[in-house]
């Protein structure tokens, strides 16, 4: 992302809009600019602002005379005066910015938008996680924090060290050099992002000890780490095992994402291999 | 995409958000999954949802041109429509509801729909079993919010956090939700006013307005 110093005219309106807080008022240059290592590239000052097309010369000299007599104009918060943003082409490495930040850009990997994964939300269809098995979606930087791909190689590296599968259809595993080290691509380790998510299952009963170390390893990365695990529900409909383990290690949960199991696989040339998903392997 | 699980706050925060999405699974049932997931879109409006999103922006959006008279007369109305007829591609689709009673008659009629395309609720964990035993859903799948593991002192407090994480994309920054806070403390703006300038960033159209709206009054009148 760039700010267009001809037309940006120092409002400021831009700066609380940044989730990184990347963008400063320039005192040599007096124009809105953008800290480049810092910028996600997620387009919120882009997309998100109103915007409307004022003359800069006119918007300047009304800002300098409202200066001199101390008034102060009171604007709209989220507009900027000017459009003053150009968003620019990327070139790799610095692309991979956008696509895990912008939620409107689609991970190609995976064909999804957003964080790039379907997660248990479909998983009446697909099938992700099957009966005694547990789900763990670890999302690194959210919120709001941002980080950058050497710190989930640590995890990732981790992870793997503990013996755990990778997710297949998640962007960051299709990311990897080697599954069965947690390696990354190495251009990409100083990239930093809004956030990524890195999915992996286990056996139920491997929840405590999972979350253990994913406790642990949050110590060790620069950023917040914001945490969910899923599992099927019991041909009922409760779900007493997993809810259960949480409960005796001591972690809370207020909130949940249910699926309420009324999806169907209708593809025409994908029933039957639908059909042949329902028994997964199992995995440790 | 939606982002919708890891919203802060306890269950009794929860009590004003309910979100009904639905998805298609890529290769399963993707197929004319675009009709499914407009019908699903009009089925919700039918049922006063809060917001409404088609995945690339939801029922309050920010104008690419603005008329200056905005700072002084803006148009805060919600386009329905708009969102559901630009869905054009296989994604997900989702609709806020405000209180437990739209959102069970909401999904009762989903279900006598029977789309074929998963459909999630994501509110409070009780919120949802509840709606699952009065509808006679037998819940396939849950995931859990395990919170925000802050091990290095990043986050900001709880009412800024309620307020962003509204927007799981991370869209609604901190130092807009902060700014937003301010502002109706000091009463330069209403706490409606800060809520639609907070909605137009969140493109899922997720962005709960009503939640957003009582948190800011609390904060307003100092009542936490």
């Amino acid at each position: 992302m760039q700010i267009d110093p001809k037309k940006c005219v120092a409002c400021g309106n831009c700066i609380p809009v940044c989730p990184m807080g990347a963008i400063y008022i320039d005192p040599h240059i007096h124009r809105a600019t953008i800290n480049y290592d810092e910028c996600v590239e997620c387009s919120t000052c882009f997309r998100g602002m109103s915007q409307e097309h004022l003359n800069p010369v006119f918007v300047r000299a009304a800002r300098r005379l409202a200066k001199i007599f101390r008034f102060r104009f009171e604007p709209e918060p989220d507009v900027c005066p000017t459009a003053a943003f150009v968003m620019e082409e990327l070139e790799w490495p610095r692309i991979v910015r956008r696509v895990f930040s912008d939620p409107l850009v689609e991970h190609k990997s995976t064909g999804i938008h957003g964080r790039g994964t379907e997660e248990v939300k479909t998983n009446d269809v697909a099938h992700r996680v099957a009966v005694g098995e547990a789900g763990y979606v670890i999302e690194f930087g959210r919120p709001g924090v941002g980080v950058r791909f050497g710190d989930i190689q640590k995890v990732t590296r981790a992870l793997a060290a503990a013996g755990v599968a990778f997710e297949a259809k998640n962007p960051i595993t299709h990311l990897m050099t080697d599954q069965s080290k947690g390696d990354l691509k190495p251009d990409l380790l100083n990239e930093k992002i809004l956030s990524a998510i890195v999915e992996i299952k286990t056996a139920v009963e491997r929840v405590p000890e999972l979350l253990e170390t994913i406790d642990q390893l949050s110590r060790e990365v620069n950023t917040v780490l914001a945490v969910g695990v899923s599992t099927r529900c019991g041909p009922d409909g409760e779900e007493r095992t997993l809810s259960a383990l949480l409960d005796e290690h001591g972690y809370t949960y207020h909130r949940a994402k249910t699926n309420l199991g009324l999806g169907r696989a209708t593809n025409i040339e994908k029933v039957e291999e639908a059909a042949g998903d329902k028994h997964p392997a199992s995995v440790r | 995409m939606t982002n919708t699980l890891h919203r802060y706050g306890n269950s009794a925060s929860f009590r004003d958000d309910y979100i009904l999405f639905a998805i298609p699974c890529r290769g399963k049932n993707d197929q004319g999954a675009v009709e499914k997931q407009r019908a699903f879109l009009r089925i919700c409006v039918r049922h006063r949802p809060a917001n409404l999103g088609n995945g690339n922006f939801g029922s309050y959006q920010p104008s690419p041109h603005l008329n200056p008279t905005a700072h002084w007369r803006r148009d805060y109305s919600q386009d329905y429509e708009s969102v559901i007829a630009a869905v054009k591609k296989p994604g997900t689709v989702a609709a806020v509801f405000d209180n437990k009673e739209n959102a069970l008659t909401c999904l009762r009629e989903v279900i006598q729909a029977d789309l074929g395309l998963s459909i999630n609720m994501s509110t409070s964990v009780e919120g949802a079993q509840e709606c699952c035993r009065s509808t006679g859903i037998t819940r396939h799948s849950v995931e859990y919010s395990l919170g925000f593991w802050d091990r290095h002192d990043h986050l900001p407090n709880s009412q800024v956090l309620e307020l962003s994480t509204m927007c799981g994309h991370g869209m609604v920054s901190f130092n807009m939700a902060k700014k937003m806070l301010d502002m109706v403390r000091e009463g330069r703006r209403t706490p409606d006013e800060a809520v639609l300038t907070l909605a137009r960033f969140c493109p899922c159209g997720v962005y709960n307005p009503i939640r957003a709206r009582r948190l800011l009054e609390e904060a307003r009148t100092c009542q936490r």
